[in-house]
């Protein structure tokens, strides 16, 4: 065994070794003038080249080796390997510039999604590594009985892991299509090979070992701009201590910047437009005619002076653009004027929490943080993808410690964050806020280009506001070498550490998927006594068909994907914490106690999530679904109900119903003590 | 098999599991939810030139929990030595 880790450690030393030899490489080639192009496609086919290689030496026919990695990963390369699996494309490209815009808000992320790893040390590794078997439906299914829990459990796996590999593939095809000028579809089916070469032949073993890699590739390309920041500004390149500083000339940039006269004519006039949109919606359909007879005196004006006609047909589009009937006129003009009023808000300080200008204000957005908060550790704690790693440690004392191990190196990553994100801003208020529009760095009209950066000049100074300015989230990370003027090597680095940080997401998510297919529903469910080769010919094949429908779903860009996302974490933490801790801590918890609890509780947080997102269902014929939120909690937070209800729900239906059988009361005994 | 004196073992065991565990989710909930209730007020003060509030939510709370989970599976690994019921693995 220790020889065994003294190899792994010995593998893992060169490749970290060689990967930095790799960056000096490119850095001294693009010094001697290698096109920016060429350093993408090396990063870009080198990685996955590197990928698809641990993916074929790893593969195997064996079932244990498939589902589990053999059980025999130690607890500090398990860890590396949750590292990466955890680690999302939202964590790796979305997380710092989410930072950036929500100040202390968005630290919610931060705290929930590392929070949830103490929960899965205390109350579910260790337990789930001694009860040992391949899924997370097998668990409710064996601690439950029958095939109920274990179906409501694949139902939920599935819902969830789907939406979030869909999102991953989104983010590998973001990549690609920017850094490598592939076109967006394909950068999904290029991402698509890359997952598929490494888990289709060796199952959780070779995502193992490729998450290992790709865990090294993350974390240096997270951390190496950052660590240049924070030499540039403060002499010292250990950003994670060093912001402290930097936080406080932010604070003191900001006190100024809010009130300049420029920012404050900027925000009156957004506010202003915002005013006018409302009134052109309360006055609904006059206004619309108005506004296109507007247009048509216009257009008849200009034909009469025999204007250009590029004006005239300019003046023509825009009256085709107008929305067609009222509804949709409401429906558009109610976006922009929530646009205009989020521009005419005054910017809040970075460290401020729960900014409002009433009591109330801030209460509310006290009580959203911590819902919100909740919601991310309860479902970091109910993810199956991150839960099935456990199981693959060789004692449950290296489970224990594999939590600790995959906590630390995840928060390499989450100290880093905050830090990005204060950097970042300190950057752009004082070097790019108050520039003159004609003299705005190159970077910020690439990065206009593809939309994720944009200004509007709604003053007519010539000169940029922070108010004028929105930036996508994106683009903090994605951008920042270019912003902070390093060498383009740095910038093909971070985009191979969001593609490791995507890939890896996916292959976790997508073994999950294939395994509650093939494992619970074929194996345990339809066919028992399928041969160990017909498993895996079976589960191989799975993979396959939900990789190209994730891929298929990923290439149609759906817009709320981000929101689907935070969704299904809520939508985990209701369906399944319950039942798992209540599993384990709870002797008296019995089938159908789980079967209502689970079901409960993933509606309950479905039901509240449609109730506030969507408006009408056509084709249901149900008509202003909106309600009002309960006590003012956001969507994103729908599963501080479910996780309540379903926890409720398993309290009363397991106590109004007999108590579980003899085996089942042994069983729970059986999972508490590590051995006996 | 089932010996009173491995009952009790295994009663013991589970009874200080239990505490632990409590213990330290109880250390959880403070980190996490009672310092985020009152970080408005905690930014008051200053912590290595960061606001409290603002620290405890981007740094503190983070190396609590990594110590938490550590103490945790430092203090299991005794205890099941002590009760002699650990797994050897295989």
């Amino acid at each position: 065994m220790s020889t065994f880790s003294q190899q792994l450690r010995r593998y893992y030393s060169w490749y970290t070794c060689g990967f930095l030899a790799l960056i000096g490489t490119l850095a001294f080639l693009e010094y001697q003038g290698m096109p920016a192009r060429w350093i993408g496609y090396v990063f870009l086919f080198f990685t996955i080249f590197l990928y698809a290689a641990i993916g074929v030496l790893s593969r195997t026919a064996d079932v244990s080796e498939y589902y589990v990695a053999g059980r025999r990963v130690p607890a500090i390369f398990n860890g590396m390997a949750t590292g990466a699996d955890w680690m999302s494309a939202a964590s790796f490209i979305g997380l710092a510039g989410t930072l950036y815009l929500a100040g202390y808000q968005g630290l919610a992320y931060v705290l929930g999604w590392t929070g949830g790893f103490v929960l899965v040390a205390l109350l579910l590794a260790p337990y789930l590594r001694r009860f040992g078997q391949y899924t997370i439906p097998d668990f409710l299914g064996a601690r439950y009985g029958g095939n109920g829990a274990r179906l409501v459990g694949v139902g939920a796996a599935i819902l969830c892991s789907f939406v979030y590999v869909v999102a991953q593939i989104y983010g590998v095809g973001l990549i690609t299509s920017r850094f490598v000028g592939l076109q967006f579809e394909v950068g999904v089916f290029v991402g698509l090979a890359g997952i598929l070469v490494c888990s289709f032949l060796g199952g959780m073993r070779a995502v193992t070992w490729t998450q290992v890699a790709q865990y090294v590739i993350l974390i240096v390309a997270y951390v190496v701009p950052v660590a240049i920041l924070s030499y540039q500004n403060t002499g010292v390149p250990v950003p994670q201590v060093m912001y402290g500083q930097v936080l406080a000339q932010v604070g003191e940039v900001e006190q100024e910047l809010f009130v300049r006269p420029g920012e404050v004519a900027a925000r009156e006039q957004y506010a202003a437009r915002a005013a006018t949109f409302r009134e052109k919606i309360e006055r609904l359909p006059v206004s619309l005619q108005e506004e296109r007879d507007a247009i048509t005196r216009r257009i008849n004006a200009l034909k009469d002076s025999d204007a250009h006609a590029r004006d005239i047909i300019a003046l023509e589009r825009q009256r085709r653009d107008l929305p067609a009937t009222p509804e949709l006129a409401r429906e558009r003009w109610l976006e922009e004027m929530r646009l205009a009023e989020e521009k005419a808000r005054a910017p809040r300080p970075h460290a401020q929490a729960y900014p409002g200008d009433t009591e109330q204000e801030r209460d509310q957005a006290r009580i959203n943080f911590l819902a919100l908060v909740f919601c991310l550790t309860i479902g970091t704690a109910a993810l199956p993808h991150v839960l099935i790693r456990y199981y693959t440690t060789p004692t449950v004392g290296q489970a224990r410690e594999s939590v600790f191990w995959s906590l630390l190196f995840i928060m390499l990553l989450y100290l880093t964050a905050p830090a990005y994100a204060v950097f970042a801003k300190f950057e752009i208020y004082t070097h790019l806020v108050n520039l003159e529009l004609d003299k705005l760095p190159a970077w910020f009209s690439a990065w206009s280009r593809v939309g994720l950066v944009s200004i509007e000049d709604i003053n007519g100074d010539g000169r940029l506001q922070l108010a004028e300015l929105s930036l996508n989230p994106d683009v903090i990370v994605l951008a920042m070498p270019e912003i902070a003027g390093m060498p383009y090597v740095i910038s093909g680095l971070v985009a191979a550490g969001g593609l490791a940080a995507a890939l890896s997401t996916a292959d976790g998510l997508l073994l999950t998927i294939t395994s509650a297919l093939s494992h619970d529903v074929y194996y345990r469910i339809i066919r028992p006594d399928a041969s160990t080769q017909w498993r895996l010919v079976i589960s191989k094949s799975l993979l396959l068909v939900v990789a190209v429908l994730a891929a298929t779903v990923a290439a149609q860009k759906p817009g709320t994907i981000l929101y689907m996302v935070a969704w299904a974490f809520s939508l985990a933490a209701s369906a399944f914490f319950p039942a798992l801790v209540l599993g384990i801590f709870w002797k008296r918890a019995n089938k159908q106690g789980a079967i209502a609890g689970m079901l409960v509780g993933g509606l309950v947080c479905l039901y509240y999530i449609v109730r506030l997102e969507v408006d009408h269902i056509a084709w249901l014929g149900l008509h202003d679904l909106r309600m009002e939120p309960w006590f003012g909690i956001q969507s994103i937070a729908a599963g501080v109900w479910g996780v309540g209800t379903g926890m409720l729900v398993i309290l009363v239906v397991s106590l109004l119903t007999p108590p579980p059988s003899r085996e089942i009361q042994e069983f729970v005994e059986s999972v508490r003590y590590p051995a006996l | 098999m089932k010996t009173p004196e491995l009952e009790q073992r295994k009663q013991r065991y589970w009874l200080r599991n239990r505490q632990l565990t409590l213990a330290l989710l109880l250390i959880w909930v403070l980190v996490t939810y009672v310092a985020s209730y009152f970080a408005d007020s905690l930014n008051g003060f200053s912590f290595f030139g960061f606001p409290l509030g603002f620290y405890m939510a981007a740094q503190g709370s983070l190396i609590i929990y990594v110590l938490v989970v550590g103490c945790y599976a430092l203090a299991m690994r005794r205890l099941e030595k002590k009760y002699g019921i650990e797994d050897q693995g295989g």
